[in-house]
């Protein structure tokens, strides 16, 4: 076994362990956040070090390709950014912030694990290890309202049902093929995606992806979860396992040969209900986090829109959406926590006038949300034209169709918190300061939007070598 | 490339255009005075005036490709390109464009006290973006422009507007998009068909497209365009947005804005869809006349100024998208002429409006009535431009209708019959307007005169008024060549259409 192609994790793992041992004694949060920083810069140097390897581990359970190095170099760059943007970590007692970060480092270790794994059980297992991490995440924070524990109980219940049905889909796939690689299975597919059971076997599976990704059967957890948790391990939920749930969504339909109609069919209702569903409860939102909540909801279904392509052009128009879509919740969510002054839920009325309140913040604000809302030059919009494309060169017009309505509908909203920031009168509510280093941070996410918006080339073309490594 | 001449300068002279403004929006920000600021962009944006000249003394007007090309792949993955070319309908309203932007700064020099350094970032990427549209040969630049070019109106509007700002930003904001969606729609769908996002290409491969396939993607582009021009049904965000602009936002909405529309009638619709085109042309002819009549009745009513001149605009543009139907050459180069027109026209009647409203505080006819004895310069430009804006002989918007009229009467007689009512009616409230503010019951006011600024930047656009109006030779001379090859583009479709 080739120790090196373990590296990221078990890096990840070590930073785990060193934030254990910093939680056995007293340290102050401003080095905790320091050492943080520091780790996890080095982690995506990691990253961008083993990014071309090749090679397969644990009896071929678990691979190490380009495209799961492509999802593990994001992954590690949106933890390095979700630290930085902890800096003032204001929902969230000083004495827990080590624990804090042990348990952010467990469950992105868990996601890394994900989109390497090409056996059920491994999956499961993977998936299992962030998951938990996160259960224990959702409830600390300084204040225990309900509304948090009532978060940290449906995210659990939830989860632990989607599990579930996705043990379930694991149990006929296995009895169907006698195998939990998902290399066997796919040679055994052809002749299995004919019969309802494979496909529903096949979806079953799917489901627990979905939950993470809050696809609509499986949303109801999104709104109040977003609603009851710290801003800042919202960040988290809301970026993190959704790039790992589009990962593994890739390497599960991956397994349906092409000409799958029946469940190309399930996956295009589940899209277009999805973003409907999404945009148009997101209308009358005022809290911003449950906004964003609902605003993911849709966005999941457009990134369906690439996954039912079944092609590597909607794939790797996938791995690009979902980067933009992690830099631009993140542009987001650094305004919102920034803004909130202990760590509460900032509501629509809340920002307004931040353009006279702190210019930087409300100049954030406005990309992510075009972002969101995919209006050009931002890479929200290039994600989208992308997933554009490659759903109408397979013929889903009609979907296409409901997609161009639904981004009519949400300019709606996202221009309602723009209006907000630019337009109203700040009304008394005091000035937002700006530390240094969030100053950056929101350079950095700005400047990282709008670039990967105007210069897509490099990225898109990466995106398609990566997602070709898994076709065979 | 054989539909693009490579630049005819020693340096790409259209991302000059473009990136100067954006560079100078950037410097913008390092500047901490805010009169240092105004003087920069007033530089900046003169500096990308003088630097568009050279456009119009190089273009050659006898080729009907597109000049001072550049190429450069840009997303190869999708075979998009950064293609720039200009051809005779593009390039004045490129000129128009860049002339603009300078008055937009001299206007606002005392009216935008607040986020003064925001306002001019804003008005450079305007500018940025005006050029980037009309010069884009690349279906996804152009969209990239179409769209990036809503957030700084956006932000003028909902930043530095009136009182009902909020509400007219978003109606503005909002209805563009739904129509720009669909066109995004129209534009994959081309791809899709021909494997290439370059306009001119997708010209040329008009056959490849059948009628059914014309038919929608011309409505999913008409929406699009009907809603910027604005055409009647669509219209309705546009007294919102002009009422509550500031200044020169509705310099910028007016002469600008709602050219997008009908150049991007010319630009797609009818070389893309030209079967569409012919099929839809009668509707659009008799939507046009609507826009015609009912906004010049409404504007009849008005009590607000910004408000009259905003549905003179409707009523304007209808005679644009009536010339561009007719598909015959007195009303295509009339309709390209009237864009202009109504750019320097409208736009000057804008400024005036918001000179008296720096000094009234009240856009409202009623305020600032009877004050010719007061402000008879004032007077003078004003009087200039409504006289202008109703098509009297010797201005410019004269030659431009009387062209577009040339057009309806050569082949619908019928139609040409019901657009007078429109031209009767321009007179109607335009001399109405004039009378009420000139020598209308006098209120106790007492405003100084128009200062050297204020005379400053609209001579320029009297000028252009006379010149066009006296001598339209030098504006027509550069459209011929360019006019003439879409009709033919035109009339081989229609022959290939004959042949099925």
């Amino acid at each position: 076994m080739d120790v090196v192609l373990f590296l990221p994790e078990t890096y990840l793992l070590l930073m785990a362990l060193a934030f254990f041992c910093q939680s056995l004694w007293k340290s102050s949060a401003q080095l905790n956040q320091g050492i943080a920083v520091f780790l996890t810069g080095i982690g995506v140097f990691i990253n961008l070090y083993t990014l071309n390897m090749t090679g397969d581990l644990f009896y071929q359970a678990y691979r190490v390709d380009l495209f799961s190095q492509t999802f593990k170099l994001l992954l590690s760059v949106g933890l390095f950014l979700i630290v930085i943007l902890c800096r003032k970590n204001k929902s969230i007692e000083e004495r827990l912030q080590p624990e804090f970060f042990m348990f952010l480092c467990v469950s992105a270790l868990g996601l890394m694990l994900m989109v390497s794994s090409v056996e059920l059980i491994t999956i499961l297992i993977s998936m299992e290890l962030s998951s938990y991490s996160l259960y224990i995440l959702i409830p600390i924070s300084k204040d225990i309202s309900h509304g948090r524990i009532e978060a940290a109980v449906k995210y659990i219940i939830f989860g632990a049902a989607a599990t579930g049905i996705m043990l379930f889909g694991m149990s006929y796939i296995f009895g169907l093929t006698q195998s939990t690689y998902l290399s066997e299975i796919m040679n055994k597919m052809p002749e299995l995606i004919g019969q309802p059971v494979g496909i529903v076997g096949i979806l079953l599976i799917l489901c627990g992806f979905f939950y993470k990704l809050s696809v609509v059967p499986f949303h109801f957890w999104t709104p109040d979860i977003y609603e009851g948790t710290a801003n800042e391990t919202v960040s988290f939920i809301a970026t993190m396992p959704k790039i790992a749930a589009a990962a593994l969504l890739i390497r599960i339909v991956n397994l349906a040969p092409p000409g799958s109609v029946d469940l190309v069919q399930v996956l295009v209702v589940i899209a277009a209900v999805s973003m409907t569903f999404g945009n148009i409860a997101a209308l009358v939102q005022k809290d911003l986090k449950r906004l964003l909540a609902y605003s993911s909801i849709a966005h999941a279904g457009y990134i369906l829109l690439g996954i039912l392509t079944l092609k590597v052009d909607g794939y790797s128009a996938v791995m690009f959406h979902i980067t933009a879509y992690m830099l631009m919740n993140l542009a987001c969510f650094l305004v919102i926590s920034t803004v909130s002054k202990e760590g509460e839920n900032v509501t629509i009325s809340d920002i307004s006038g931040l353009y006279k309140r702190s210019p930087l913040l409300a100049f954030t604000l406005a990309v992510g949300f075009f972002g969101l809302a995919g209006i050009p030059p931002t890479a929200g919009f290039t994600g989208k034209f992308f997933l554009f494309i490659a759903a109408l060169k397979e013929g889903h017009l009609a979907l296409i169709i409901i997609a161009a309505v639904n981004t009519a509908i949400s300019i709606y909203y996202y221009l309602n918190i723009v209006r907000s920031a630019y337009g109203q009168d700040p009304d008394g509510l005091p000035a937002v300061s700006v530390s240094f280093s969030s100053r950056l941070l929101n350079y950095g996410l700005i400047i990282a939007i709008i670039l990967l918006g105007v210069l897509p080339a490099k990225f898109i073309e990466f995106a398609r070598t990566a997602c070709e490594t898994i076709k065979l | 490339m054989d539909f693009l001449i490579p630049n005819q300068l020693n340096y790409p002279i259209l991302s000059v255009l473009i990136f100067a403004p954006l560079a100078g929006a950037i410097v913008l920000f390092m500047i901490r005075n805010e009169t240092v600021a105004r003087i920069w962009t007033l530089l900046v944006s003169l500096a990308v005036f003088v630097l568009s000249l050279p456009l119009y003394f190089n273009f050659d007007p006898s080729t009907t490709k597109y000049q001072f090309g550049e190429h450069t792949a840009w997303i190869p993955a999708f075979n998009i390109n950064y293609t720039l070319g200009i051809d005779g309908i593009s390039l004045l309203l490129v000129l128009l464009s860049t002339f603009l932007i300078p008055i937009c700064v001299l206007a606002s020099w005392k009216y935008i006290d607040k986020r003064v350094k925001e306002f001019h970032f804003c008005l450079l990427l305007m500018g940025s973006a005006c050029v980037g549209i009309f010069s884009s040969l690349d279906f996804v630049l152009f969209y990239i422009f179409w769209e990036a070019m809503l957030i700084p109106m956006y932000l003028l509007i909902a930043v530095w507007g009136g009182p009902e700002k909020v509400y007219a930003s978003i109606k503005f904001f909002i209805y563009t998009m739904v129509g720009s969606v669909f066109l995004l729609v129209a534009m994959i769908a081309l791809y899709l068909k021909v494997g290439t996002f370059c306009i001119p290409e997708l010209m040329t491969q008009t056959h490849l497209f059948s009628f059914n396939f014309q038919f929608w993607v011309f409505l999913a582009f008409g929406i699009a365009f009907a809603i910027k021009v604005p055409m009647a049904p669509f219209h309705t965000w546009l007294p919102a947005a002009h009422v509550q602009a500031p200044t020169a936002g509705s310099v910028l909405l007016a002469s600008v804005l709602l050219k997008m529309g009908t150049y991007g009638f010319l630009r797609f619709c009818l070389p893309i869809t030209p079967n569409a085109s012919m099929y839809f042309a009668p509707y659009i002819l008799i939507i046009s006349i609507c826009s015609i009549v009912y906004g010049g009745y409404v504007a009849l009513g008005q009590s607000d100024m910004k408000k009259l001149i905003a549905y003179s605009s409707v009523a304007h543009m209808g005679f644009v998208t009536l010339g561009i139907f007719l598909f015959n050459k007195y009303g295509l180069e009339g309709a390209i002429l009237q864009m202009i027109n109504h750019g320097i026209t409208t736009g000057a009647l804008f400024l005036c409006v918001g000179i008296i409203y720096e000094r009234s505080h009240s856009r409202l006819i009623a305020d600032n009535s009877g004050i010719a004895k007061i402000m008879p310069i004032y007077i003078g430009f004003f009087g200039f431009f409504c006289l202008s804006s109703m098509a009297f002989p010797g201005t410019n918007s004269f030659v431009g209708e009387l062209l577009v009229l040339l057009g309806v009467f050569t082949d619908h007689k019928l139609i040409g019959a019901l657009s007078i009512p429109g031209v009767v009616l321009a007179a109607a409230y335009m001399l109405h307007l004039l009378q009420r503010i000139a020598w209308g019951k006098k209120g106790k006011i007492n405003f100084p005169d128009m200062n050297i600024r204020e005379v400053i930047y609209l001579t320029p656009l009297v000028i252009f008024v006379l010149w066009i109006g006296f001598a339209p030779g030098p504006f027509l001379d550069v459209m011929h060549a360019s006019v003439g090859h879409l009709m033919d583009q035109l009339q081989t479709a229609g022959a290939v259409a004959l042949v099925k």
